[in-house]
């Protein structure tokens, strides 16, 4: 039988303010354990929380890059539950009226663009870090009081390559918002999935499953083709989905059942009433509205429409704010865009790969990067030599030209000067001139190959190949 | 006689004139208290070196203002860094806070001196003191009877002259109550008036600190130096400063007193209502007329309260869990162990009786029965009060059906021991404030007349508690210790 995958995604977000949404304590990662805490995120007896405004700000900035409807009166409720990295026994969270209600985030896949629903898009207080070390259990509380914000999808994902596309989007537009990092790594970013199958044509959901440790969006999409397959296997051979929490193990590749579900948690929520409702109103959400920046898929109009990219182009470049923004600024500098896209695409993650880098710990810059693509265009440098002259930009900066010229690195197109190189070759190679001739074409491609071994690549290969055909016919 | 039995401006002045010192009076409060405390128990935790300290150097800055060099008394709910804090209950017995609430910085700013921390109901739940997991705090008035509760140590120490006066807090007649039944004032003002940063939670939207006082005018003055907005509270409210003291004229002419039927009516002793009514008469001579209203809906009060004090403090009272702080259970076998002895050991009958109230209040399928029924019949009460207020200046009843009563008499009876707070827990729901003076006497035991007013109006309830007072001798009466 064939099934329909159902997929729902609840992804958290953290949100960068300067302080912790209730207390003054820095909201940053890093610092050494308990450091940022105040007697307020310990949740001290007779402590209060304070709203942190900006806080607030960034969630609506957050609800309204993803096309979210926004509450009037935003109110906080008590989410009650015991566990040591929960200082106070209860989170404070949303869960009447949530911010944000009624997004959607358009993804493309395989060539077809979907809209994605979203459900509802609310504040809370992060918790702290729990650390287990044998019979002990360490805490943390410098996370605990971290505005993050809870975003949840309808169940309108159909298959782990969209999930991979929804986050992949969601992703790129919170980081366009700048109210977020979107970390995984750190932990700014995390995203649990809700999967159920069910058969073609029918109208009502599978049991579904929740999975849990789910590190890398490549994780998300392979814990969810595991699940899927898990599933169709169970109801194929008659057996039936119970609802459950899994966790999926990143050395086998499979999802762990990590408990069973029995009815739903009772969190006893209630308004909290140290705190009262925010009322957000419309020269409020004006204000913050025009503090969002050009999103993805408007850039990547841009870059298609203005600058001609091709579409793939466009929308690896803006997958990332901050790679279209130096691909934006490299263009500003003199760069053709064709080109500038070629290199952010290609040498530039590759390097950053390889060298495990963020491009911000690199020297290059848009100037410098725009520097060496002039020289490129004005066939100064070949691809080659700009391989190397962009490896000195990326480890120690400085200015194209000069590397070049330094380095002894101008490309040789003066025809005096090359036809000794070409002839030097021909001397030396009478049977590659033979087999030429005998219409082995090949033998040209030797023959440059000598060329620019013995001109250490500086040789204008355009130029060599129009000599070469010259000297070869006058042989 | 005791310098406690001068009002603060004659303190003030007797300072202002060298014929006392502050370190005096600091030792007046020490030596007061080790002559009745050991039968009274009011106090938990002494600060005599820091007092002693702090008065040199006060007398010594040359500091003035009326509430400068006093001693007072601070309720243990109320946290005070480094010095010890437990809100009477066993799971803060070792706990040292590391920080002040911002009535004591407010008081350092005004300069009182604080002698110690007063015990009170585990966690302000009770109303008689004797739920603290200490000690059990007695009555000045008859060594036999209780003081009251929850602050039932402030009020205690007040009427023996421990001190001239101390702070409670109020979540459902905590203040008003033991005032009531030591014979001294007690103010629960306006929710909102005073910053409850740094006041162990109970119940987050009844809570509020208040003064406990021998007479109107230093309760005035007390107050004055407490309220404000604080940045650190968001439930504080910004209301102007106003001289509560500087408006106390004597003077009720014209003033129209609502007096509830429902407050003078079954469960209320005989004396308690003539002790009423007899005060109605002092008003009235003044110039002040009085009717009988109507508070429809304070007959759900105690159900209300009981539903919505013990959701919020089953949520406030979760934090105590023995992992950062306060007593943690021994030989625990995993977390969940750990978590149930904790707070099996450290919690005491009355704290865990609220706390499963309460946790079933919010449960799910039982939430819209009774917390969100509650809240909507909060909303009727608070109602009733602002109907009566559009046609009157001040509600005026008893603070409390009886005089105290003894020691053990009705600590078994948890309803009977909540129909105490029948009179009080209606102004805590609608957020308004009230004042308990001393109105009479019954058996050799104090009773009180409880004056309410309109939010943020406690300049007219101080108004008409001062101009009762001028007319009477009651509140001079001191217990024989």
């Amino acid at each position: 039988m064939e099934f329909e995958t159902v997929i729902g995604l609840e992804v958290h977000v953290e949100l960068k303010t300067n302080s912790k949404i209730f207390s003054s304590a820095p909201a940053h990662f890093g610092a050494e354990p308990n450091t940022n805490t105040t007697v307020i995120d310990l949740g001290y007896p007779g402590v209060l929380p304070v709203m942190n405004e900006t806080a607030v700000e960034y969630a609506m900035k957050a609800a309204m890059a993803i096309n979210c409807e926004i509450a009037e009166e935003a109110i906080w409720d008590r989410k009650n539950y015991f566990y040591p990295d929960n200082p106070k026994a209860y989170q404070v969270s949303q869960n009447d009226k949530p911010i944000g209600e009624h997004g959607w985030v358009e993804i493309e896949v395989n060539g077809e663009t979907k809209r994605i629903g979203i459900t509802r898009l609310h504040l809370e207080e992060d918790a702290g870090k729990l650390t287990h070390a044998g019979k002990h259990s360490l805490c943390d509380y410098n996370r605990q009081g971290t505005p993050l914000v809870e975003i949840v999808s309808e169940p309108d994902i159909r298959s782990p390559e969209e999930a991979y596309a929804f986050l992949e989007k969601l992703k790129a537009i919170i980081q366009y918002t700048e109210v977020s990092d979107c970390k995984m790594e750190e932990g700014s970013l995390r995203c649990d999935a809700n999967i159920s199958i069910r058969p073609y044509g029918q109208k009502e959901f599978g049991t579904r499953t929740e999975l849990k440790n789910l590190n890398s969006f490549n994780f998300v999409r392979k814990g969810l083709e595991y699940e899927e397959k898990r599933q169709a296997e169970v109801v194929s051979s008659g057996g039936k989905v119970d609802q459950e929490t899994r966790r999926f193990d990143e050395s086998t590749g499979k999802t762990l059942l990590m408990r069973v579900k029995e009815g739903s948690d009772d969190y006893r929520y209630f308004p909290e009433p140290d705190l009262l409702p925010v009322y957000i109103d419309d020269e409020w959400k004006e204000h913050v509205r025009s503090t969002i920046p050009e999103l993805p898929d408007a850039r990547k109009k841009r870059y298609m429409d203005e600058l001609g990219l091709p579409a793939h182009d466009a929308k690896v470049l803006t997958m990332s704010k901050e790679i279209a923004d130096f691909f934006e600024a490299t263009v500003a500098a003199g760069a053709g865009a064709k080109l500038a896209s070629n290199w952010l695409m290609g040498e530039v993650p590759a390097y950053l790969n390889a060298e495990g880098k963020e491009l911000a710990e690199t020297k290059l810059t848009p100037d410098n990067l725009a520097g060496m693509i002039s020289l490129l265009e004005k066939g100064t440098i070949s691809s080659k030599i700009a391989k190397t002259v962009f490896k000195e930009l990326i480890e120690n900066d400085g200015d194209a030209e000069a590397i070049v010229k330094e380095k002894g690195l101008v490309q040789i197109s003066d025809e005096s000067a090359l036809l000794k190189f070409v002839n030097d070759a021909l001397d030396a190679n009478p049977q590659s001139i033979a087999d030429f001739k005998d219409g082995k074409k090949k033998a040209i491609g030797f023959l440059v190959g000598q060329i620019m071994k013995a001109s250490k690549g500086q040789a204008n290969p355009q130029a060599i190949n129009k000599l070469l055909a010259e000297e070869i016919a006058k042989r | 006689m005791s310098l406690f039995d001068h009002k603060l401006n004659e303190i003030q002045s007797m300072l202002h004139k060298k014929e006392i010192t502050i370190p005096d009076l600091v030792d007046e409060s020490f030596k007061r208290i080790s002559a009745v405390d050991g039968d009274v128990k009011a106090f938990l935790t002494l600060d005599e070196e820091n007092a002693r300290n702090q008065a040199k150097e006060l007398q010594e800055s040359g500091k003035t203002g009326i509430l400068n060099g006093v001693p007072i008394g601070v309720k243990d709910n109320i946290v005070t860094k480094g010095l010890r804090t437990t809100a009477a209950s066993q799971i803060l017995y070792n706990f040292d806070p590391i920080y002040d609430a911002t009535v004591v910085n407010k008081l350092r700013e005004a300069g009182t001196i604080t002698v110690g921390k007063l015990n009170m109901d585990e966690f302000a739940m009770g109303s008689s003191t004797e739920n603290s997991s200490f000690q059990k705090t007695r009555n000045p008035w008859n060594l036999d009877r209780v003081p009251g509760g929850s602050s039932g140590g402030s009020a205690a120490s007040v009427a023996a002259g421990e001190v001239p006066f101390s702070l409670g807090s109020d979540t459902g007649g905590s203040i008003r109550q033991p005032a009531s039944f030591c014979g001294v004032v007690g103010m629960k003002p306006t929710y909102g008036r005073v910053s409850r940063f740094g006041l162990i939670a109970f119940a987050s939207s009844l809570d509020q600190i208040g003064p406990i006082t021998r007479n109107v005018e230093d309760n005035a003055h007390l107050l004055e130096a407490i309220v404000g907005v604080d940045p650190y509270d968001t439930t504080s409210a910004n209301v102007a400063g106003e001289s509560f003291a500087k408006n106390l004229t004597g003077d009720v002419k014209g003033l129209r007193i609502a007096v509830p039927k429902e407050y003078l009516g079954e469960g209320v002793s005989e004396e308690v209502k003539q002790s009423v009514l007899a005060a109605l008469k002092v008003l009235e001579g003044q110039g002040a007329s009085w009717e009988e209203v109507s508070l429809p809906h304070s007959k759900y009060g105690v159900a209300t309260y009981y539903l919505l004090a013990s959701s919020e403090a089953s949520s406030n009272l979760a934090r105590f869990d023995g992992i950062r702080y306060g007593y943690r259970a021994e030989n625990a076998e995993n977390l969940i162990d750990l978590y149930k002895k904790t707070r099996a050991e450290g919690f005491g009958d009355e704290v865990k009786r609220r706390i499963m109230l309460g946790t079933f209040a919010l449960s799910s399928g039982y939430y819209d029965a009774y917390y969100k029924k509650a809240q909507q019949v909060r909303t009727l009460i608070k109602k009733d009060f602002e109907d009566v207020f559009e046609n009157y200046d001040v509600i005026i009843g008893p603070t409390t059906p009886t005089p105290a009563f003894k020691i053990g008499e009705i600590i078994d009876d948890p309803l009977t021991m909540y129909a105490n707070d029948i009179l009080t827990i209606p102004v805590n729901l609608a957020g308004v404030p009230g004042i308990s003076i001393p109105c009479g006497f019954s058996d050799g035991m104090p009773l009180g007349l409880q004056i309410i007013g309109r939010h943020f109006d406690e300049k007219t309830v101080y108004r008409v508690a001062h101009a009762y007072e001028q007319a009477t001798d009651f509140h001079k009466e001191k217990p024989e210790l």
